[in-house]
């Protein structure tokens, strides 16, 4: 059948993107924090101050003139990232592996020279890829290295684990695996894989290409049934912590694990977005009824974390969605 | 209050309100609700000829009377060298022409413009209006036999007044006329013989009535007099009676020009009066008969509205007014629908061109500057140019493109594709830069799913705005627009799953219902 029922899809607990944006994000997300997270260098100074690992950032382009200075900045780093601080979804970001005298190489293996990163960081600071299409800066970060875990599962890219947290509990996972036709971005648009993770354990669930059920990835023909995320209890506690750190009470964090430094957090998005249900094949409302049930919000972290992994889990089948309250028959404040 | 109940009672309101002016527009203003309703217009010309004998001179002609039922758009008196007055009395209007010496053969015009409206309000009786006792006529000898036996034979037959009358009428009109009928109607039965006749022979059975001389409206007629009937004063109201065939009720296009016993014309100083009328027959829209009545009578809604606006301006507003239209129409495929446009409002803009261009020619224009302008902004996409000196360079080379269309078609003599100024340039020009950032970062496939979903939302937009009657609705019911925001209030709380949301997890669906979860 081409299209789901509505009410099968309810009864699933799925929130579409109408209820999405007037029941979680008007609700949860100020407006006036959003810059916070909108702003990638704002929110790479928070993570900071909150002691959360980030990729280290080896410069920063302003100005249309200092484009000039690109060479200079770049002259000491083999491999780099050059991403627009407001760019969205994953835009305008340029990824270089290898560094040899003016020639550049992409993880694709193409070689580009300076006067086109050049252009594509004039393009950067005129607001090419900023939302609203407003001027934008430019920040050149190291590149993460590849955690071995995940090399039989990414094709020319870094996988990213985006979590759900709703009010500081994490509530939903979703590994974000580069492939060959996504051209190594980790974008579910593009043709990455999405695998749902088990809350409790970190384990894959199941995975998606383009909405439809894979099995293996699609280059590397690994099957997802083995592919267990490490740190997954220390992934959790991050996620949960980016709630203190913004304010925001609905937001995905998009977490990258580093081989040598460990799990980072990358980017922090305050509309993120619902294909993360596909991926898990489970709706978002059921989790979001059990978090707005709860009476208080728990200040630490590290017991939301828990909680969270206790209650979520997969394995212990405690919660069939359809008995679950969603959203849609609360009682409206 | 929760805020949800706010909002419904403000969307509430405001629905009330824009239906309400509807209504009121529609029922008491007779603002027709289909752009194709007529009204046949009437101008009735009553020409008054008489010989002047050189002495003072008085014309007094009567007036027919103002009803709900009716709406006189215009009324013209004319007679050169004499002075005019209207005057009113509770027996009805009269017109009066004077002049102090006059001779020969004169005349006198009176010209009316009326249509009938759908009201069928029956006017309260005025004082004035209620009859007196009927005097008991005096019938000579074989006459006063005659009438008797009538009567006698009528009431046999009758249960009331209402039957009684038209008995009568009917027996007065029968074919076979048995003598009684004969020696009343005298021979010499002329109209007003008749008339008379029948109010007589009322008055002595106690029955008030009086006459009432009108109008049939035809088409196109000449030389026309007016009609006898007969108004019968019957359990508190006056009954129309056809004197010929004794039906009752005012006939379709009959126009009651005088009611009651008052001459329908008197000269003074003159002879030979005579009186024709003459009819021609106008087709209207009825909408511009509603204006034109409700700016004669100041209605409030219609005094201060878009219609007191110079014609030009109320041009602008017809297409202004559609745009709201255009807006539900976005808000719809957005939100119920989830088609994805690119710019939330562009595709109401290339639905306004499209109007202009007509369906075809705008989409095939459309596609043809859209596909031209992402081929050269490929082009200067690699000559490393600022954004915003990009985004001017395509502005121009829009235009550029714009005016070889023209020209080209021009010289290829197709006069469709000169529309193409219609489209609004920077706008276009917008959707050149961003499709083709589109294509860049996101392949052609989002760059189609975009531009095509644009493009349907702005078909569709076109279509609904270019719809005769909503077209027509939007113009002349502004108070739609309130309506049109009670329900985009409505659809902003739609937190339900969008069409294309049931296409994209269906996958889950199934996954779901095999208990695989």
């Amino acid at each position: 059948m081409l299209l789901a029922s509505a009410k099968k899809l309810r009864s699933f607990g799925i929130i579409g993107m109408n209820q999405r944006n007037f029941g979680l994000i008007s609700h949860y997300n100020p407006r006036h924090l959003y810059p916070l997270v909108d702003d990638k260098l704002k929110t790479k100074l928070l993570a900071q101050e909150a002691g959360i690992t980030v990729p280290k950032l080896l410069g920063t382009v302003e100005y249309q003139h200092d484009v000039k200075l690109l060479k200079k900045i770049l002259q000491p780093h083999a491999q780099f990232v050059i991403k627009p601080v407001k760019g969205s979804g994953g835009k305008g970001i340029l990824v270089i592996t290898e560094h040899d005298h003016n020639l550049y190489f992409k993880p694709s293996g193409d070689s580009i020279q300076l006067a086109d990163i050049e252009r594509h960081v004039s393009n950067i600071l005129s607001g090419l890829h900023s939302l609203g299409g407003k001027p934008d800066n430019v920040m050149i970060e190291s590149l993460i290295q590849l955690d071995p875990v995940f090399s039989d599962y990414s094709y020319e890219g870094i996988p990213d684990l985006r979590i759900i947290v709703l009010c500081g509990y994490p509530i939903m996972a979703m590994l974000r695996l580069t492939t060959h036709v996504s051209d190594g971005k980790a974008n579910l648009h593009q043709g990455a894989v999405g695998v749902g993770i088990d809350m409790g354990t970190g384990h894959a669930l199941h995975a998606v290409q383009y909405g439809e059920p894979v099995l293996h990835h699609p280059d590397t023909r690994k099957t997802f049934s083995e592919l267990v995320i490490p740190h997954w209890d220390k992934l959790l506690q991050l996620a949960a912590a980016c709630y203190e750190m913004t304010g925001l009470g609905y937001l995905g964090a998009d977490i990258v694990l580093d081989r040598d430094q460990g799990p980072m957090i990358i980017e922090l998005n305050a509309r993120p977005g619902l294909s993360i249900q596909v991926a898990n094949a489970a709706g978002l409302a059921p989790r979001v009824a059990v978090i707005e049930a709860l009476k208080a919000i728990d200040p630490d972290p590290q017991s939301r974390a828990a909680f969270s992994k206790q209650q979520f889990t997969a394995n212990a089948g405690t919660h069939p969605p359809r008995l679950l309250r969603t959203r849609s028959d609360d009682p409206k404040p | 209050m929760s805020p949800k109940l706010r909002l419904y009672i403000l969307v509430f309101l405001i629905m009330g309100l824009g239906i309400g002016l509807i209504s009121y527009k529609h029922f008491a203003l007779g603002f027709p609700l289909s752009p194709d309703d007529k009204k046949s217009v009437w101008t009735i010309e009553a020409k008054i000829d008489f010989i002047a004998r050189g002495d003072p001179v008085i014309v007094s002609f009567a007036l027919p009377p103002k009803t709900p039922n009716v709406v006189f758009m215009e009324e013209d008196f004319a007679s050169p060298g004499y002075g005019f007055s209207e005057l009113a009395s509770p027996a009805g209007r009269r017109a009066q022409w004077s002049k102090r010496t006059a001779s020969g053969p004169q005349t006198a015009y009176y010209r009316l413009s009326m249509y009938e409206t759908d009201q069928f309000i029956q006017p309260p009786i005025a004082a004035a209006d209620l009859p007196a006792e009927p005097e008991k006529p005096e019938f000579d000898g074989v006459l006063k036999t005659a009438a008797i036996t009538l009567l006698d034979q009528v009431r046999s037959k009758s249960a009331n007044t209402e039957i009684f009358t038209r008995e009568l009428i009917r027996t007065l009109n029968s074919n076979t006329p048995d003598q009684n009928q004969r020696l009343l109607l005298n021979d010499q039965s002329s109209e007003d013989y008749k008339t008379n006749l029948i109010i007589h022979l009322l008055a002595s059975e106690g029955i008030s009535a009086h006459i009432v001389r009108g109008l049939y409206l035809n088409e196109g007629r000449k030389r026309l007099s007016l009609t006898n009937f007969v108004e019968v004063y019957i359990g508190g109201r006056w009954l129309l009676f056809n004197q010929n065939t004794g039906e009752n009720g005012k006939p379709k296009n009959f126009l009651v020009w005088q009611r009651g016993d008052q001459s329908l014309l008197d000269v003074i100083g003159g002879k030979n009066s005579k009186i024709s009328f003459s009819i021609i027959k106008s087709i209207q829209s009825t909408r511009n008969l509603a204006v034109r009545d409700s700016i004669s009578k100041q209605a409030g809604l219609i005094d201060f509205s878009i219609y007191s606006l110079p014609i030009e301006q109320q041009n602008a507003f017809k297409m202004i007014l559609l745009l709201p239209i255009g807006a539900l129409i976005v808000v719809i495929m957005r939100l119920l629908i989830g088609i994805r446009t690119s710019g939330t409002f562009m595709p109401i803009l290339i639905a306004l061109a499209l109007i202009q261009t007509t369906l075809l020619t705008g989409i095939i224009i459309f596609l043809t500057v859209v596909g031209t302008g992402l081929l050269i902004r490929s082009y200067l996409s690699r000559l490393n140019l600022l954004f915003v000196a990009r985004i001017s360079a395509v502005i121009i080379v829009v235009i550029a493109i714009m005016a070889s269309i023209s020209i080209i078609s021009n010289k290829l003599g197709i006069d469709q594709a000169m529309t193409v100024t219609f489209f609004p340039m920077i706008i276009l020009s917008w959707t050149i830069e961003r499709m083709s950032v589109l294509w860049e970062e996101d392949g052609p496939r989002e760059v189609f799913i975009q531009g095509g979903g644009s493009l349907l939302t702005a078909v569709i937009a076109y279509l609904f705005m270019t719809n005769r009657t909503i077209e027509y609705l939007t113009f002349n019911f502004p108070e739609l627009m309130l309506v049109n925001l009670a329900l985009i209030l409505i659809l902003g709380q739609y937190t339900g799953y969008r069409l294309s949301e049931l296409y994209r997890f269906h996958a889950l669906e199934r996954r779901n219902v095999t208990g695989k979860r």
